[in-house]
């Protein structure tokens, strides 16, 4: 227990503090709100247009942030022999896994909720509206960084693994995007329960599709 | 002390399409050391990540008494942090006595450099690093890819005498290195013995 806690204290560091060259929490963050900064700009100031587009503009945001840091959640370990050094303790690497779920999650997930008011206020959405994207970030954001996670381990190792792993990532996050999105029309509450379902799905499978990539990637 | 023992068996070794070795074997027991011989690309280290369990081998299998530890060309130390810090985290994750950590950091020389970031340190600083890591850990069993790489003749010569320490106490290890290597009781293993 105490060599995973060890684990995940060094995880969650380099997540949110980042390291040179694996940047930090705040390069997703920065990135979120430059898209709802940068909406406005392109479809004009019309406040009731931003208002009935700017969620759905939100949940774009926080996927292609989601995407941002996928090149150092795996690979640098990988390539310096971390996993190796784990297996050889009997560390599972789901475990690992899992640790680094929670671990990019809290390093991208939380701090999207706390901008996502800046973001609200950007794009003219009410206290409503608001109130329903920051149910559906904290619901849908952990299913993102499952699947961010789990690209991240398919992709480590290969050529161009970030940019194929961004490609890899989007078709995976649709659903997350369809129901989060949709949860914000009205009469779209259910669509927060079909998001909280993609996520735990997610959560549930990526441990140990992850876990699996890693080891076949030894062979 | 625990007992020790490796042993493989009949092992066959397979990358792509090409069979590296077969039919190799050895018993290793408490106070054993061998030697793994052969020319680049023969699989020495493929052998070794068998021995480690970190490579189904084609063919055979492996039997281990006691915990194992590898060192190879990939030091497993985060470049941006001071080399104190790097190894520490290794050494919560061993559970590994201060005392043990300490005693290695004095046998590879690296009491001096634990201030310095892991990316500024040299190949030959870096393997000492990993070397030392191992022999904290407190594993039965070490597996040493090119241990002497990019070491000087004096660390080369410490780092045997860690080998040797190791192996006073009821320790084994396997060596995969091309330089000759002045250890008592050394056997030797060549893999071009094995050759399909």
């Amino acid at each position: 227990m105490s060599a995973l806690w060890t684990i995940f204290r060094r995880d969650l560091t380099l997540l949110l503090m980042g390291a040179p060259g694996r940047g930090g929490a705040l390069l997703p963050l920065l990135f979120f709100l430059a898209v709802a900064m940068l909406y406005p700009f392109a479809v004009g100031p019309d406040a009731r247009l931003l208002a009935r587009t700017g969620a759905g503009v939100i949940w774009v945001a926080a996927l292609l942030a989601a995407i941002l840091p996928l090149d150092r959640l795996v690979e640098p370990d990988l390539e310096a022999g971390f996993f190796d050094q784990w297996a050889l303790r009997g560390i599972a690497e789901e475990g690992v896994i899992a640790l680094r779920i929670v671990a990019h999650w809290l390093s991208f997930g939380v701090p999207l909720m706390l901008a996502a008011p800046l973001s609200a206020g950007l794009l003219n959405l009410d206290g409503a509206q608001l109130w329903t994207v920051e149910v559906g970030l904290l619901l849908g954001t952990p299913g993102l960084a499952a699947i961010g996670v789990t690209i991240a381990a398919l992709t480590a190792g290969l050529r161009a693994g970030a940019a194929l792993g961004g490609l890899l990532a989007i078709p995976l996050t649709v659903p997350l995007l369809i129901f989060g999105a949709g949860s914000l029309q009205p009469g779209g509450e259910g669509g927060l329960l079909l998001l909280a379902a993609s996520s735990l799905a997610a959560l549930a499978i990526a441990p140990f599709a992850a876990g699996g990539a890693i080891r076949a990637g030894r062979e | 002390m625990q007992p020790a023992r490796l042993a493989a068996y009949d092992l066959a070794c397979r990358r792509g399409d090409r069979l590296l070795f077969r039919g190799l074997g050895f018993e290793l027991h408490q106070g054993d050391v061998l030697q793994l011989a052969g020319p680049n690309g023969i699989g020495k280290s493929s052998l070794m990540r068998i021995l480690a369990g970190l490579l189904r081998p084609y063919n055979g299998h492996v039997e281990h008494d006691g915990t194992r530890a590898l060192a190879d060309e990939r030091p497993a130390l985060d470049p941006h942090q001071p080399l104190g810090e790097a190894l520490a985290f290794w050494r919560q994750i061993d559970r590994a006595g201060q005392s043990g950590g300490d005693e290695a950091r004095a046998d590879f020389g690296l009491e001096d450099l634990l201030d310095v970031p892991v990316r500024y340190l040299s190949t030959g600083q870096r393997k000492r690093a990993a070397l030392a890591r191992l022999a904290a850990s407190g594993a039965r069993i070490w597996l040493l890819d090119e241990p002497l790489n990019g070491l000087d003749t004096h660390w080369g010569a410490s780092t045997q005498a860690a080998i040797e320490a190791h192996r006073a106490l009821g320790g084994i290890a396997v060596i995969a290195s091309h330089q000759p290597l002045q250890l008592q009781s050394l056997r030797m293993l060549s893999l071009l013995e094995h050759l399909p």
